[in-house]
């Protein structure tokens, strides 16, 4: 019998992508934005009214990645002006570095002095994390799942999601947070051993997105701590996920 | 003898509010009981309305074997302590509609055997009702114990908090409690008007579901202002369609190899799943397909390339499929595990008003794209696949015959689709008809999703209602975990795989 599955395995092949840092995505997939520096004002004004979540502000004139949800609808909007590129390395633990501004080229990196002391060398070889999806609409809390598949193989780095918070050394949370879910985020996250991490994956988690102002939600939990992470994305790619989570653990700028 | 509804024939429609007759209740109740004892038709949607000085009630009845909807309506003044006489306590699939209805107007039905909160919205009637403090059944009994199981669970899913009274191993009855996911989503669709911002909204109802939810929005947006679309967009979308099923079918054929402990199986439905996925994410940038459905037009129109990658990796994964498939469903170890496992009859899945894989797989032929054909389904002249059993072994098996399916639909529709035509852009600027309701229906992979607006006099959307399939078939999950044991819980699960956000909204 043994040998219908080896059969199996061999059509299967090898499936693990073998250098997840490396890797290139198809052109179309939309990371972080470059804007022009020769935007007019009406152009401005014409793509901040159509922003479905107003992540395009003015003066300056940028794009909060934070905010985002990645539809490209400015891009179609201004074709020549505004792009998206396929570079998915877009976590960061610095808030601010998620918004870009005109004429702004550079990868987005770590900021070192921001890593906590209490973490900075606790981390480094293993993370186990649990993850608490709040008012999350599934597409995230796949893309996490799809980070220990066959194909990306996380674990390979001592990165793995476990089923009880007091195995766990931070929390990932996705979604906007919804009242309903206010009180057992709390209460996962309080039975976490310290020190540990918080996570926000995803643009609904990183600022509710297009959830923004929905009186169903109580994202009161994030004014209390620091946030150590955060992965934009409307969901994000899991290579997006798995290298900010390496930069953190490595200290990488 | 004059109308008592409205009837439409075709998916999508929009009609004028005030063509919908009004009935009393007495003859409300009097319809719904003649058009329920016909075994084909089922309630879509149920859902009340405040307008003006009253509550509106309209009540969508499908019937899957003419392709009609019919529509009827009943108004009560809006007074302290309204009280109707349940139509639950008759016919058991309005169970949930009524409950909604209770628990957002706190209209009180009399005679409903499980008047419960669904969801716990923001806006709900009674704010002292906690969600903390749900009323869940129990029985008194030193021989029974109870097992509580969320709302946070073990991997990387959505809350939601499950409670077994067991008897031993064995489940005696599962009350599955939901709304730690409410994001107030058909709130947000009156207070953000703007289309492209209700078509990202729709996307986002549940991630999972993205494509099937944002055709329903487009497809109800589009009706309600008149437009029509393109032959090839329509073929486009119905690809995008069938994609997405055929991901998450592949997903779930992993996901319940997971539950019974075949690892090369989830392995390899895992890395197949990934290739589909990736398809989306080549044709439009999202693995998931957002961005990828606007209304009237589509900023990624099928290319002579895209089509050659569409093409080559439907031929990859449906070998690679139909290998791994035939391997899991003739090893021991795992048919012990599928079959006779997790039965929900056919009457009980006609009796709680079960649809799309919870429907199919306990013998009901139930399938919009058969019954209310939309986009190109009355044109490639397709044929549900229903098997009698209702186990997990069905919906197992219906997820592998349902994928090879839609493998072909594809196929069949890229040969029809003309790549020389030149796709619209999208059009945001869409002007609704004043004081009507458009309904839409799409066969998502989970089943029936329904879209109900409603308009004002200045065609501003003034209620939206959504229906995910979920809203029934958690229903049949409780029911096919009864009598098994504990441990079956999870297969029972995945092989239904339902929506906790597509419920709590």
């Amino acid at each position: 019998m043994p040998l219908k599955e080896i059969n199996i395995l061999g059509k299967h092949g090898k499936q693990f992508v073998p250098d997840l840092e490396m890797v290139e995505l198809t052109p179309l997939f939309r990371g972080r934005p470059i804007i022009g520096t020769n935007i007019t004002e009406e152009e401005k004004n014409k793509v901040i009214s159509l922003c479905p979540v107003n992540a395009i502000n003015n003066s300056p004139f940028c794009i909060d990645m934070g905010k985002c949800l990645f539809c490209n609808e400015c891009h179609f909007a201004l074709p020549e002006k505004i792009n998206f590129t396929n570079d998915y390395k877009i976590a960061t633990n610095d808030r601010s570095k998620l918004i870009i501004q005109a004429g702004q080229d550079i990868p987005i990196k770590i900021n070192p002095d921001k890593i906590r002391k209490e973490i900075k060398s606790f981390f480094k070889h293993a993370l186990k994390l649990r993850q608490v999806s709040a008012a999350g609409d599934n597409s995230t809390e796949m893309e996490l799942n799809a980070a220990g598949n066959v194909n990306f193989d996380m674990g390979r780095f001592g990165i793995e999601f476990v089923a009880s918070p007091r195995h766990a050394d931070g929390i990932v949370i996705t979604g906007p947070i919804s009242q309903n879910m206010a009180e057992p985020l709390q209460i996962c996250y309080d039975a976490i051993p310290e020190p540990k991490l918080i996570i926000l994956a995803g643009t609904d988690a990183i600022s509710s997105g297009i959830f923004a102002g929905s009186k169903a939600l109580n994202r009161s939990f994030l004014d209390k701590y620091n946030i150590d992470l955060y992965v934009p994305g409307n969901p994000p790619h899991p290579l997006t996920f798995i290298n900010g989570v390496l930069n953190l653990m490595k200290n990488k700028k | 003898m004059t109308k008592i509804y409205y009837e439409i024939t075709s998916n999508p429609s929009s009609i004028k509010l005030t063509d919908i007759p009004v009935l009393s209740y007495s003859e409300f109740q009097k319809t719904v009981d003649e058009l329920m004892s016909v075994e084909s038709n089922h309630c879509l949607n149920y859902f009340a309305f405040p307008l003006s000085d009253k509550y509106k009630f309209v009540c969508c009845i499908g019937d899957d074997e003419t392709k009609k909807i019919i529509i009827l309506s009943h108004e009560q003044p809006k007074t302290k302590d309204i009280s109707l006489e349940s139509i639950t306590a008759k016919h058991f699939q309005f169970h949930v509609f009524e409950r909604e209805i209770y628990e957002n107007y706190g209209i009180y039905f009399s005679n409903h055997p499980w008047l419960k909160p669904i969801r716990y919205p923001f806006n709900r009637s009674n704010l002292e009702n906690k969600i903390s403090n749900y009323p869940f059944y129990s029985i008194d009994s030193e021989e029974l114990h109870e097992v509580g199981v969320g709302p946070i669970h073990a991997g990387i899913i959505e809350p939601g908090y499950f409670r077994f009274i067991c008897n031993g191993e064995n489940v005696l009855h599962l009350e599955i409690h939901l709304g730690f996911q409410h994001r107030g989503i058909e709130q947000l669709f009156l207070e953000k008007q703007s289309v492209l911002q209700q078509t990202i909204l729709a996307e986002s109802i549940a991630g999972d579901t993205t494509i099937a939810h944002s055709i329903a929005y487009s497809l109800l947006a589009e009706s309600l202002a008149n437009k029509t679309i393109s032959e090839e967009l329509s073929i486009e979308r119905t690809i995008a369609l069938e994609l997405e099923r055929i991901a998450i079918h592949i997903g779930d054929t992993a996901a319940l190899c997971t539950d019974v402990a075949y690892q090369l199986g989830q392995v390899i439905n895992e890395a197949l799943r990934t290739i589909i996925i990736n398809t989306n994410q080549f044709w439009c940038g999202n693995r998931f397909g957002k961005g990828l459905i606007r209304t009237c037009g589509s900023h990624y129109p099928l290319t002579k390339e895209i089509i050659e990658i569409i093409k080559n990796n439907l031929n990859e994964v449906e070998q690679r499929y139909l290998q791994i498939t035939d391997r899991i469903f003739t090893l021991p170890s795992v048919l012990a595990r599928f079959e006779t496992i997790g039965k929900v009859t056919k009457k009980q899945a006609s009796m709680i008003g079960a649809v799309g894989i919870g429907a199919r797989s306990s013998g009901l032929k139930r399938d919009t794209r058969w019954s209310h054909p939309f986009l190109q389904y009355d044109k490639i002249n397709y044929e549900p696949i229903v098997l009698p059993k209702g186990d997990v072994w069905s919906r197992a098996m219906l997820r592998k015959m349902e994928v090879l399916k839609s493998v072909a639909i594809i196929k069949e529709l890229l040969n029809k689709y003309d790549n020389e035509k030149i796709i619209d852009n999208p059009n945001y600027d869409l002007k609704f008809e004043p004081y009507f309701i458009a309904i839409s229906m799409v066969e998502g992979w989970r089943g029936e999703i329904c879209h109900t607006a409603i308009t004002d006099n200045k065609g501003k959307i003034i209620h939206y209602k959504i229906k995910d399939p979920s809203l029934h078939n958690w229903m049949a999950l409780a029911l096919a975990v009864r009598g098994q044991e504990i441990s079956d819980f999870p297969v029972c699960n995945k092989s239904y795989n339902l929506s906790y956000c597509g419920n709590d909204l």
